[in-house]
């Protein structure tokens, strides 16, 4: 017995060794992602300097005498996740609580599988639809010269979030102890005030998650908004042709060439910062819920 | 007996129950506006000489059959790297990590890389897999881009189906002599089958709906190829086509026709998943 315990030892090490390497590869990656993003994002902004580059208002990268700033960028970014969030959240946190809780167990498969559905439609297809539907009607109802504008990436992001923001926030609300529920309906709650005063705070950490993890990918969608927000280096504002930060590294990345080629590189290290800071904040948020 | 609601109660009951009721309302007349529209426009654009031929400027007509090989190949090349990858790790975090820093670090990598976004991943692809190792940009360095982002999905569903085989089961293998391989190999990996199936299954949902990880690492090419020379060369999936064709071409028949195939692929790998998924949890709850 012991012998044979022996002589199997060393494939079992190696089998062990192998799984481990198997298992850093995520690490692996990380790292690679960030150190590539940093090595190829850093020349440009030493070149043109961290303040110009990131409050400058005009992005001129094929002028005779180019200028990179990308204030635009960050702030239609900042912009159109906000106004995806102000249509998005509360569409998404009502539904959610609806089918957590309140929602007839059939209603419930059926909206729930049209949650999934939407969750799995390539965002080039929203695109396609966005382009399409949307933005002739944005140019019709607001009687604007083209609709292709920030509005309309708003709306097409805030479909696109939805089943992001409904689905973590089902899972943390049907979380909730049955107990607490049962308790307020004793004490002569009403079932709806039930929902919203007893079960949404109790969720507070988890929903609070499905928010942040709706602004990480709004934040990232790219191809989407290619589509329908018309691309033009402007400063936000709700009826103009922007640009976002993930749609200014894809729409010069194919024709580049040298510093813009360069600046294009530093515009996703902004981007890959912000989805950091994002991430961070909700492995937090997950943690809390957890921890409860 | 009972002191009848005061108006305001009543007034935040029926506000609330309202609300939620539209919101649900409008959250399935989205999905059902989406599928009704994508699909009457694209239907009746897809011929059989669409599927079946590839473009030519000679004729003037629009193939999209390189396109659909396209994204087959692109699927079998990303599932046959992540698959011993992702249940790989997943294997390591259940089975043989014992320290719990280690586990946490992979943990949070893992959440960080299905947080990262696309373009990102497409840019890094670019750099790394087209330009540092030399393999230009073509479906296998585009593969190559996509097999690290959906080693997050592969590693998630793993972990959790190989957390459901019950513990006597390994015991019951270690008491009967066999070493942590075998104990691996023959009873927890076969009784975790179904997750790894889920996994593939949502991975191939989210292979077909990229594209901008695609656009830089793996072209817009629409050549006809053979599997191997396929992935040695730049083409266009599905998805990827259809934005070239939208945006660039304004060949808008051609795209609703690739949106609705993409939309009937969706449906049917939603409820795949849904099937599969539902069959673990069974067990797990068992």
């Amino acid at each position: 017995m012991q012998t044979k315990n022996h002589k199997k030892k060393p494939l079992e090490t190696l089998v062990h060794g192998i799984f481990l390497v198997l298992g850093l590869v995520t690490v692996g990656c990380v790292l690679l992602i960030t150190v590539y993003l940093v090595i190829s994002g850093i020349p440009a902004i030493r070149e043109i300097g961290l303040v110009k580059f990131l409050f400058g208002k005009e992005w001129r990268s094929t002028a005779s005498e180019p200028s990179f700033g990308i204030l635009p960028f960050i702030l239609t970014s900042v912009y159109g996740t906000a106004g995806a969030m102000l249509l998005g959240v509360p569409v998404g946190f009502f539904t959610a609580v609806y089918l957590a809780k309140a929602a007839p167990p059939k209603v419930k498969t059926v909206v729930e599988s049209a949650v999934g559905l939407l969750a799995g439609i390539p965002s080039v297809v929203y695109g396609l639809v966005g382009m399409l539907v949307l933005v002739p009607g944005i140019r019709k109802i607001f009687n604007v010269p083209d609709g292709a504008s920030l509005l309309a990436a708003i709306i097409v992001l805030a479909v696109m979030i939805l089943p992001s923001i409904i689905k973590v926030s089902v899972t943390a609300l049907e979380a909730v102890p049955k107990e607490y529920e049962d308790a307020s309906l004793a004490l002569g709650a009403t079932p709806v005030e039930t929902y919203f005063r007893v079960s949404v705070p109790a969720a507070k950490s988890g929903i609070a998650a499905a928010v942040v993890l709706g602004v990480g990918r709004a934040i990232g969608e790219a191809m989407a908004v290619m589509m329908v927000a018309g691309n033009v280096a402007n400063m936000p504002s709700l009826f103009q042709s922007v640009r976002f930060l993930t749609t200014a590294v894809a729409s010069e990345m194919a024709y580049s060439s040298g510093l813009q080629r360069q600046a294009l590189f530093s515009i996703a290290l902004v981007l890959f910062l912000f989805i950091m800071l994002i991430n961070a904040a909700l492995n937090l948020l997950l943690k809390r819920g957890n921890a409860k | 007996m009972m002191k009848p609601f005061s108006k305001k109660r009543k007034l935040h009951n029926l506000l609330m129950k309202l609300l939620m009721w539209c919101s649900a309302g409008v959250t399935g007349a989205l999905t059902l506006f989406l599928i009704a529209y994508v699909l009457l426009r694209g239907i009746p654009n897809i011929s059989w000489e669409l599927l079946s031929t590839k473009p030519s400027y000679l004729a003037n007509t629009i193939g999209i059959l390189p396109d659909i090989l396209n994204t087959v190949y692109i699927v079998i090349a990303t599932l046959v790297f992540v698959l011993p990858l992702g249940v790989g790790a997943a294997i390591y975090l259940t089975e043989y990590a014992r320290n719990k820093r280690l586990v946490a670090v992979i943990e949070y990598t893992s959440e960080t890389l299905s947080g990262i976004p696309s373009i990102i991943y497409g840019l890094v692809g670019m750099l790394f897999f087209c330009q540092f190792l030399g393999l230009k940009t073509s479906l296998f360095a585009g593969a190559l881009t996509l097999v690290i982002m959906n080693l997050p999905t592969i590693m998630r569903t793993t972990q959790e189906s190989l957390k459901a085989v019950p513990q006597s089961y390994r015991e019951g293998a270690f008491a009967l002599g066999a070493g942590k391989w075998r104990v691996i190999r023959t009873v927890v990996l076969p009784g975790s089958i179904d997750g790894i199936i889920t996994g593939c299954i949502l991975s191939v949902g989210r292979i077909l709906g990229e594209s901008a990880a695609l656009l830089f690492t793996a072209g817009f090419a629409h050549a006809l190829n053979g599997f191997f020379k396929g992935l040695g060369s730049s083409g266009a999936t599905l998805t990827v086509a259809l934005y070239v064709y939208a945006k660039e071409q304004g060949e808008f028949e051609v795209a609703f026709a690739i949106a609705a195939i993409l939309m009937i692929l969706t449906l049917l790998i939603n409820l795949m998943a849904a099937f599969t998924g539902k069959r673990l949890k069974q067990r797990r709850d068992k």
